[in-house]
């Protein structure tokens, strides 16, 4: 990074650690923040619509998707959430690789399942051996993105029914007044008028979502954990940098990286509240109005 | 094969090391379905264990850490919330893996206490074993959690119960354990039985993070990621610890419930709170 960092071993005081800070694998850690974030800003717009479409089947006149969405709502109360974090992507990954395996090798006989192993012929691996190492990343990382939008959507799902729930009776019979089928009613009334109500849950959703990415680990992804781990085990004097052991020290900065998210999206929401409480017939609307007069 | 009977000799109380059962767990070719709902059960010792003594411990110092943020001294106050504000604004996982590593970090020896008179050393090697360091963790972590529950619900007790107190000249301790400590419980209890649900699904993550399972004695999600692995078929193990914790679930709510009751007693049956269970407060 430095002109001075040629020579690591005659290096000494604030020039050893601005080096050793800049190091290849330090820029690793530092990408991978940028991975716990990547998988927010993917995760959360997924999970949303994963919630929106639980929330709509659960509200619906017809029995076979009532009783779906209850059914994903329902599910992910009473299990921790690691248990599906575990589940969903093994599963979802052997279930892709089954649907290969009837669609490209129907002449393959011999059962899939056999005793310890999950045969499927070589066609219908995902991803193939000889991909590379970034599609290979990329398909883990798909797979996690799949296993927190089921888990958050159905999160999500439980806040927005109640969200809808929520909105005045009053509303809708005003709108049923205006003519209005229960299509137009829900888009132009209830749907403006819910995030309100909906606000509150999604902001604590977002909070439990930011303090779950460190389960990217536990799905093998090189994540901040990860490199915590690697970067700050002791590194004897064969490494260009020795150290002892400073795990400690990473965790502390990986802790205080989370401590800083929480706080800043606290700020956000507790803005984005203020905005859309106004002209709402809630306290915190009746509150802006008075303040305002 | 095993049969059932010899899968719950072998297996029932292995989770608590290699002495109670037998020393190496079911081989990939050997597995049979009644071997991985008795391990499984067996690892529900620790997730009980974890959860029952943090839930106990944790109400102690959350009542403490809520009367701290709710006092009107900046010097008790600021350090109560800095608690709560550490806690609940990080990840329990990263908080597992920050404790882990700094208690590996303590000196072997134990740590000397020189109090003048005389000196204590501190054994401090257990800390780094999941029974009692990852217990530490789960502890200040339900504590900061339930205090902020404790602390709302302490704000929110009603003003006239106060005046009333006053007026019967209740003041100080007695007022508190008589009036207000009952009253904040009553109201904090339908949320406090989400956080005590959500803690024992988060001490499915103790030994995933950093604290070894020694001897192969883990939890029950230990055990099902194992089978897992060994079985390439996570259709099985999964399902059956998810069904362990449901049933878990039902239990506390029920033990919670019976609380509930025996706080709202005089009340007429119809107007005690219901407790609900909102997945809304998790780790």
């Amino acid at each position: 990074m430095f002109a001075f960092c040629a020579d690591p071993s005659v290096l000494t005081g604030w020039q050893w650690f601005a080096c050793y800070l800049t190091s290849g694998t330090h820029l690793a850690f530092y990408w991978s923040f940028g991975t716990v974030l990547l998988l927010l800003a993917l995760a959360a717009p997924a999970a949303l619509a994963f919630g929106f479409a639980g929330a709509l089947a659960a509200r619906s006149r017809f029995l076979p998707a009532r009783a779906a969405g209850g059914t994903y709502i329902a599910m992910v109360r009473g299990v921790p959430d690691i248990v599906f974090f575990l589940f969903v992507p093994i599963a979802v990954d052997q279930g892709i690789e089954y649907l290969i395996h009837h669609a490209r090798c129907p002449d393959w006989t011999e059962p899939i399942r056999r005793g310890a192993e999950f045969a499927v012929c070589p066609e219908a691996k995902v991803p193939q051996p000889s991909a590379s190492r970034l599609a290979q990343d990329t398909y883990a990382f798909v797979l996690a993105l799949a296993a927190f939008a089921l888990v958050f959507g159905a999160f999500a799902a439980n806040t927005l029914r109640g969200a809808m729930a929520a909105v005045p009776r009053a509303q809708l019979e005003t709108a049923e007044a205006y003519g209005m089928s229960r299509g137009q009613a829900f888009r132009r009334v209830l749907l403006p008028q819910m995030w309100v109500y909906a606000l509150p849950g999604l902001s604590n959703l977002w909070q439990i979502l930011v303090k779950s990415t460190p389960l990217l680990f536990l799905l093998g992804i090189q994540d901040i954990v990860y490199w915590a781990r690697e970067l700050g085990g002791s590194k004897t004097s064969i490494y260009a940098y020795p150290h002892p052991d400073w795990r400690m020290f990473y965790f502390l900065a990986v802790l205080a990286f989370y401590l800083g998210l929480t706080w800043v999206s606290e700020r956000v929401f507790a803005a984005l509240m203020r905005r859309l409480s106004h002209g709402q017939a809630t306290a915190a609307g009746e509150a802006l109005r008075r303040a305002a007069a | 094969m095993r049969t059932c009977a010899e899968s719950f000799e072998l297996y029932a109380l292995r989770a608590l090391g290699r002495e109670w059962g037998a020393v190496r767990l079911p081989q990939p070719t050997e597995i049979s379905l009644c071997d991985q709902l008795v391990l499984i059960g067996s690892g529900m010792i620790w997730n009980v264990y974890f959860g029952a003594l943090a839930v106990v411990a944790g109400f102690f110092l959350a009542t403490l850490v809520a009367l701290g943020k709710s006092s009107a001294s900046p010097l008790l106050r600021a350090p109560a919330a800095a608690f709560v504000f550490v806690f609940r604004g990080s990840p329990l996982f990263i908080q597992f893996f920050f404790a882990y590593e700094a208690f590996v970090l303590l000196p072997r020896a134990g740590v000397t206490i020189d109090l003048g008179l005389v000196t204590i050393t501190a054994e401090t090697r257990w800390l780094t074993r999941a029974w009692a360091g990852a217990l530490v963790v789960l502890f200040l972590n339900t504590s900061a959690y339930t205090a902020e529950i404790f602390h709302g619900a302490l704000k929110a007790v009603p003003r006239a119960d106060l005046e009333a107190a006053d007026a019967y000249g209740l003041a100080g301790f007695a007022r508190f354990r008589r009036i207000v400590w009952p009253t904040m419980l009553r109201l904090a209890w339908p949320s406090y039985t989400n956080e005590a649900i959500f803690l024992f699904h988060a001490t499915t993550l103790v030994f995933f993070s950093g604290f070894p399972a020694w001897q192969q004695s883990g939890d029950a999600l230990y055990y099902a990621d194992y089978f897992a692995d060994a079985t390439f078929n996570p259709f099985v193990p999964y399902p059956i610890a998810a069904a362990y914790f449901v049933v878990l679930t039902l239990a506390i709510t029920f033990a919670f419930g019976l609380v509930n009751r025996r706080l709202n007693r005089h009340l007429p049956a119809a107007l005690r709170p219901r407790l609900r269970f909102r997945p809304q407060l998790m780790r």
